[in-house]
């Protein structure tokens, strides 16, 4: 099949192998920008609606929004809870303005935006978090948002696809992003109970409790080539251990070996992939129900 | 009998309750803290430990297994801590890999097999992070757990009986009823962690957590947990069987309750009681 084919990678993605994805920029505004994978100053234009480095083929963080733009068919996506914002359950100094200074800054009111859309014709829910928005971390809003999403795609028997991007739980809403985990992992299993597909996509960083609950759940767990992927931190890891640990340790790479990712698929493929894996899911879905 | 006051042995003082959430943080690690098997052992009658996740290994920081309360068999698990540096080492300190939650999700699964209510007791600083951890996903270990006690078609009772922490602990934690000892308590991680995380400045620990909300008493109020078992002034170490007692009648009337109840409410209540779970305006 053509769409799984990868395009050949030059040689220097050694070299972005090496770099700590926790740095890696998202496209700032300007002409030009620093890539982390290989050290090169590249024009922004020259990096192409997929945010890939046409030096090294690192891959660029994307928002949310972009994220939709090139995951749904043109003119398709119905965002769900666009004025859904948090409040403060631990009055934690400054969280309200944090809030909404991120919102100004991503245009989003938290770090995921939801909604339903099309992929290639089919009709599916899709969530998409957002890295730029307090590290894409999940509370109330986050699980809020997404729990309806399982809901939403429940009720009316659609697929849902997540794109995860996110260092874990928002430790400004403390124990109330705790529960989010709880929440969201019961809707997607009532999701699930009705035989419907869930597909998770992992891109970079993928870590703590978003790892520990939704991101883990997918009936297919897709994966972006070298995104960060785990449950703890690297560094508390090397604080246990007392021990460096391996550059490609929590690479996409390194789950798939050990069995924890369905598939690993390049950026420019993945409207592709997604499209095939919802047609063979709905196929299936009208010989059973009908 | 409820003390006012006890003579400590561990720290050789006579001690006053104690309050603010940091006292509470010291009391939840202490030691001496009665442990889930002690628990376990003064609760429940003719209890068989079933070990290993049929998969990788047996984790001995988490315990399982088949007792008797009163007359009625159910499933127990808990997560094990030591006494002794030995036993703690022994225990992983009470932080499980992912073969710990595979052997509880396990245990779960035969509980709900054999229509078995199942009861927990948590009491870890987290799920433990090391190399082996991540190699065998202790991220879809924990998922999986939230993923299948949602449903799990018996009552599920779990009780915090000294850390809770973090994701390491919901994963034992998607119960029907979720309860606390006192001097527990449960958080999104350590005072310490969110200290640093945050401030960058781990000595800013106590200030954490008072900030956090983590105590028995905090959590009742915001609805997270449900009922707050009392101990000893100092602790449950000061009066063992004064909690454990209290707790063995508490875990009587609640699962002849939860008994009573029809599968479908069940599920239906344990869905509905963590999708109330957050704090945002429309
Ligand atoms: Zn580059």
């Amino acid at each position: 099949m053509n769409l799984f084919k990868k395009k050949p990678l030059p040689e220097k993605t050694e070299k972005a192998k090496k770099t700590d994805s926790k740095s890696t920029p998202a496209v700032p505004d300007g002409m030009c920008v620093k890539c982390s994978g290989c050290g090169k100053t590249v024009y922004k234009k020259e990096l192409g609606e997929n945010k890939i480095c046409p030096e090294c083929f690192h891959y660029f963080r994307i928002g949310a929004k972009e994220r939709v733009k090139m995951t749904a068919d043109k003119n398709t996506f119905e965002e769900f809870d666009k004025t859904m914002h948090a409040l403060n359950p631990l009055n934690y100094p400054e969280y309200e303005e944090k809030i909404k200074s991120m919102q100004e800054k991503t245009g989003i009111n938290d770090a995921v935006l939801s909604g339903k859309c099309k992929i290639g014709g089919q009709e599916t829910v899709l969530c998409v978090m957002d890295a730029g928005f307090i590290m894409g971390s999940m509370g109330s809003v986050v699980g809020e948002k997404i729990t309806r999403a399982f809901e939403y795609a429940t009720e009316n028997k659609l697929p849902i696809i997540i794109f995860t991007a996110s260092g874990g739980a928002r430790m400004q809403e403390g124990i109330v992003s705790l529960m989010q985990m709880a929440k969201v992992s019961a809707a997607a299993a009532k999701h699930s109970q009705a035989g419907l597909l869930y597909v998770t996509v992992l891109t970079d960083p993928t870590t703590g409790g978003v790892t520990a609950s939704f991101a883990m759940l997918g009936d297919i767990i897709l994966s972006e080539p070298k995104a960060l992927i785990g449950f703890a931190g690297r560094r508390v890891i090397e604080q246990t251990i007392k021990q460096k640990l391996p550059d490609e340790f929590q690479s996409a790479e390194f789950l798939l070996e050990h069995g924890f990712v369905d598939k690993i698929v390049e950026r420019e493929c993945l409207p592709n992939v997604l499209t095939e894996i919802l047609r063979f899911h709905n196929r299936k879905g009208r010989e059973t129900n009908e | 009998m409820y003390l006012q006051k006890y003579y400590d042995s561990t720290i050789g003082k006579v001690v006053k309750p104690m309050s603010s959430a940091s006292d509470k943080v010291k009391i939840a690690r202490k030691v001496s803290r009665p442990t889930a098997l002690e628990y376990i052992n003064h609760i429940f009658t003719g209890f068989i430990e079933l070990h290993g996740d049929r998969n990788f290994k047996d984790d001995k920081a988490v315990v399982g297994g088949i007792a008797y309360l009163n007359e009625t068999p159910v499933t127990v698990i808990g997560i094990q801590k030591g006494h002794t540096t030995e036993e703690n080492i022994e225990r992983n300190f009470g932080s499980p890999h992912p073969e710990g939650y595979r052997k509880a999700l396990r245990l779960m699964k035969q509980a709900e097999k054999f229509k078995r209510p199942i009861i927990t007791f948590v009491n870890t600083s987290g799920a433990y992070c090391g190399v082996g951890a991540e190699e065998r996903g202790q991220g879809e270990a924990i998922a999986r757990n939230l993923f299948e006690m949602a449903n799990l078609k018996v009552p599920i009772i779990s009780v915090i009986i000294g850390e809770g922490g973090s994701g390491g602990a919901l994963a034992l934690a998607v119960a029907d009823r979720v309860w606390m000892l006192e001097n527990s308590v449960y958080s999104i991680l350590s005072p310490e962690g969110f200290a640093s995380i945050l401030w960058r400045d781990s000595s800013r620990a106590k200030e954490a957590a008072e900030l956090m909300k983590i105590t028995a008493e905090n959590l009742l109020e915001m609805g997270v947990i449900d009922k707050v078992i009392k101990e000893a002034a100092g602790g449950a170490q000061n009066d063992f069987s004064f909690t454990a007692n209290l707790l063995k009648t508490r875990l009587e009337n609640e699962i002849s309750e939860l008994t009573s109840k029809d599968i479908q409410t069940l599920l239906k209540e344990r869905y509905d009681r963590f999708r109330k779970f957050g704090d945002f305006t429309e």
